[in-house]
């Protein structure tokens, strides 16, 4: 016993102080791919570059636009785009509350330069203000509606020593009637469908629905088919849509706090 | 085809005279077995296990297109515990071609437990009828599936929605008696896992009987790559998996290059390789800190969550993505491994080596959790061998089975490449999956030093087409963190996956999960569970 004490006295605090203190993900992580604004149409790649099916639109069209939500972040658009026409992002905290402000869209100038239609909003502003009022805890029932378990194990990441979300007052708990929303993992699957609902309806209002990652934000690379109701949204009303495949720990963390947020103007 | 296969081939020739043809394949040293008649599948399967080989995954597949108009189905086996160390590196696969508006066929599962599930998915994802099967209830559909309708049939759409209907009582084993409870868990429970439901029969704490129903995840993902360039479909199996995509996504690629007949430069196998123990370690040490959790010993749940979660780090800083997803591709791999980063991976072994060492003499130093893990959950290795199970799971019941060593793949087949030595226990208990893990972790160690002391230089990769011009049968199997995963992929005259199926580790080891748990208490059932740390998705998919 005592030297386990001494250990952990030895050890220190190992826990990150995000998001009081910014952090740097590594070199090689791939943030959200951006379309280069004023980058010429022709060299951005063709629609079926996307192995999610994140891309609409094409060189040849007037209209090219990539939705995060959907995007799974292995790159492949910005490789095969010509003179860095898409560049991979470095950003994490990518979490909206509406669905339509995640995807990027751009237009086929005159001069066949792109020019941005939709800047993607970043909440930024939002989640300032969530930091300095944050206050309120809120307690999270886990919802798999059919993931790949990535996302999973990102939240039960959240509660290791050096993330520790408890620290901000956000928990998850065993029943959905102690909860004050659902945080939602998966593209909704048929078999857990019924599930799905029952789980949502126990839990009382006003209440969240967080999606994690891009199976339960947009369906993701499962997508929509005989298994697949190709995301929450399709079965739930969605608060706060956190892209990534998975997404990292701190990302998770920047979209629980933009829906502590949202949970304070629901119960306004 | 080697001396082996040859050898092995005579004897069966002489099994089942004149009815089957023989050819070699899918890979040059395996062996096709062509039934004439779909009903002597139970003599083959007789056949195949007198010389010692064991079932390892059923295939079917919608032919209906073809020139044969048929439905087939492929018992494919792999030599058994029985056989002698080392064992040869071979499948043999038995077709049986089945009449696509009747297609039936005599079940093997009496005789052959391990192929009890494979049928069972068979029938609802294909409609194959197998007659005297001993359980023939829905698998993989649930509630309200409708009648008649096959999702992985060529002929289904599957964009295609059926309404979900009200879930009605699954149908299971009733336990009846004074005092018999019945117990229902899931499919959604109350910690942070993957669902499924449990239904326990006790009496008092004690299970009399375990029934699990799985398949909530089923995404249809099979179906989801037909039709797709290997170089999709490869972004779709790196995802079936969370905590697989190494495993999954290299055994999707390794099946792919069989097609194209393309090699992987040694510097690229080595990296899958070393990516490859990554996952095994950064599950394994997880896995140990999970175990303590159901013992209630919190201290053990920290340190093992902490050395993930270094380890989870390192992974970004290798590929950027702490799962490893976006290293491997098809041909090769798309990241290298600089200098710079073989110091931050030697510094990290070196922090959780001590901190695993530290732990373990915790845990076996604690006689309140030794205690819950000593004699809890026992699996015979009669039940791991008729089972198949694999991985962890089937060591620790003394079944000698790796796929690193059994069926080599990557820089373990190569003669300069690391050589695995299996560890192995007899306790077959939560404590001995445990102590396993620790000891495999320690190899996966020695294993990624030994890789990154003498990395072969050259190209990462060669390139495969995107269509493929080649059109095949391709098939591995690669050693998971949860054993053996085996791969089986088709690719059409169009160069596009016509099939693909997975037999993960998990889905062969979870029908040993409820026997494991018999006569244990409910209160060790999260103990057992987590001792077998089995993934719903990569069964489900």
């Amino acid at each position: 016993m005592i030297t386990a004490i001494l250990r952990s006295l030895r050890t220190g605090v190992v826990t990150v102080r995000y998001p009081a203190q910014p952090t740097q993900p590594p070199e090689r992580f791939r943030g959200p791919p951006q379309i280069r604004p004023g980058t010429f149409f022709d060299a951005l790649p063709p629609s079926s570059v996307c192995p999610s099916g994140a891309i609409v639109g094409g060189p040849s069209e007037p209209k090219y636009s990539i939705d995060i939500a959907r995007c799974i972040f292995c790159g492949r658009c910005a490789e095969q785009s010509r003179d860095g026409a898409i560049e991979i992002g470095r950003d994490f905290e990518l979490s909206a509350k509406k669905r339509e402000s995640l995807v990027m869209e751009v237009e086929n100038g005159a001069d066949g330069r792109s020019s941005q239609l939709l800047p993607l909003p970043t909440e930024e502003q939002v989640a300032k203000r969530i930091r300095q009022t944050l206050g309120r805890s809120l307690q999270l029932r886990h919802l798999d509606s059919g993931s790949c378990n990535a996302c999973d194990w990102e939240l039960t990441a959240l509660l290791n020593p050096v993330y520790d979300v408890r620290r901000l007052g956000i928990d998850f708990v065993a029943s959905p009637r102690h909860a004050d929303g659902v945080i939602v993992t998966g593209s909704v699957t048929r078999n857990l469908e019924t599930a799905v609902r029952r789980t949502y309806d126990a839990v009382p209002e006003p209440r969240v629905v967080i999606a994690v990652g891009a199976c339960a934000a947009s369906g993701g690379i499962v997508g929509r088919g005989y298994a697949s109701a190709g995301g929450i949204g399709e079965v739930l009303p969605v608060d706060v849509h956190i892209p990534g495949c998975p997404p990292r720990p701190e990302a998770i963390i920047f979209g629980i706090l933009l829906a502590v947020g949202r949970l304070c103007e629901r119960r306004r | 085809m080697a001396e082996s296969t040859s050898k092995l081939e005579e004897n069966l020739r002489s099994l089942l005279s004149n009815r089957a043809g023989f050819e070699s394949g899918p890979r040059p040293q395996d062996l096709t077995v062509r039934l004439t008649r779909a009903e002597d599948v139970p003599a083959a399967a007789q056949a195949l296990c007198t010389q010692g080989l064991s079932f390892a995954m059923l295939v079917a597949t919608d032919e209906e297109a073809s020139a044969e108009r048929d439905l087939k189905v492929r018992y494919i086996f792999e030599p058994g515990t029985e056989s002698t160390l080392p064992r040869p590196d071979i499948f043999v696969t038995v077709v049986a071609s089945l009449d696509v508006a009747h297609p039936e066929l005599p079940s093997i599962s009496s005789n052959v437990p391990s192929a009890n599930w494979h049928e069972r998915e068979a029938k609802d994802l294909f409609g194959i009828a197998f007659t005297d099967h001993p359980d023939l209830r829905p698998l993989v559909l649930h509630d309200g599936w409708p009648q008649g309708l096959y999702p992985l049939r060529k002929k289904f759409d599957g964009s295609q929605r059926c309404a979900v209907e009200l879930a009605e009582e699954f149908p299971h084993l009733l336990v009846e008696g004074e005092g018999v409870l019945e117990v229902p868990v899931g499919p959604i429970h109350a910690g942070i896992i993957e669902p499924g439901h449990f239904r326990f029969s006790t009496v008092g704490e004690k299970i009399l009987h375990l029934e699990p129903r799985l398949f909530y995840t089923h995404r249809g993902l099979e179906k989801r790559v037909e039709g797709l360039t290997v170089d999709d479909a490869f972004y779709v199996v790196e995802r079936i998996c969370g905590v697989c995509s190494v495993s999954h996504g290299l055994g999707f690629c390794e099946a792919t290059e069989q097609i194209a007949r393309v090699d992987v430069p040694a510097r690229g196998r080595a990296i899958r390789t070393l990516a490859l123990e990554l996952e095994r370690l950064y599950n394994h040490v997880g896995d140990i800190g999970n175990i303590p959790a159901g013992a209630g010993y919190h201290y053990g749940t920290s340190a093992g969550a902490r050395m993930k979660e270094g380890l989870q780090q390192l992974n970004e800083r290798l590929t950027g993505n702490r799962f490893l997803r976006g290293l491997v591709t098809p041909g090769g791999v798309r990241l290298d491994v600089t200098s710079e980063l073989v110091r931050s991976i030697e510094s990290a072994l070196s922090v959780i080596e001590e901190a695993l060492d530290n732990l373990m003499d915790r845990i076996e130093n604690n006689a309140s959790v030794l205690d819950r893990l000593d004699t809890t959950g026992i699996l015979r290795q009669k039940d791991a061998i008729n089972l198949g199970v694999t991985g962890v799971a089937a060591r620790a019941s003394g079944v000698d089975r790796d796929a690193r060593r059994d069926h080599p793949h990557v820089a373990y087949a190569d003669d300069n490449g690391p050589r695995v030595s299996v560890v192995t226990s007899l306790d077959g208990d939560v404590h001995a999956r445990l102590s396993l893990r620790a000891a495999e972790a320690r190899e996966s160690m020695r294993i990624i030093r030994a890789l990154l002391a003498s990395l072969p230089q050259g190209p990462l990769h060669v390139a495969v087409p995107k269509v493929l011009s080649t059109s095949g049968i391709g098939l591995c199997a690669i050693e998971s963190p949860r054993g053996a995963a085996l791969h089986w992929l088709r690719i059409d005259a169009n160069g596009r996956v016509d099939r693909y199926h997975l037999r993960s580790a998990s889905y062969a080891n979870w029908p040993a999960v409820p026997l494991a748990a018999q006569n244990d208490i409910i209160p060790d059932f999260p103990l057992i569970n987590k001792s077998f740390e089995l993934c719903y998705s990569c069964t489900d998919r």
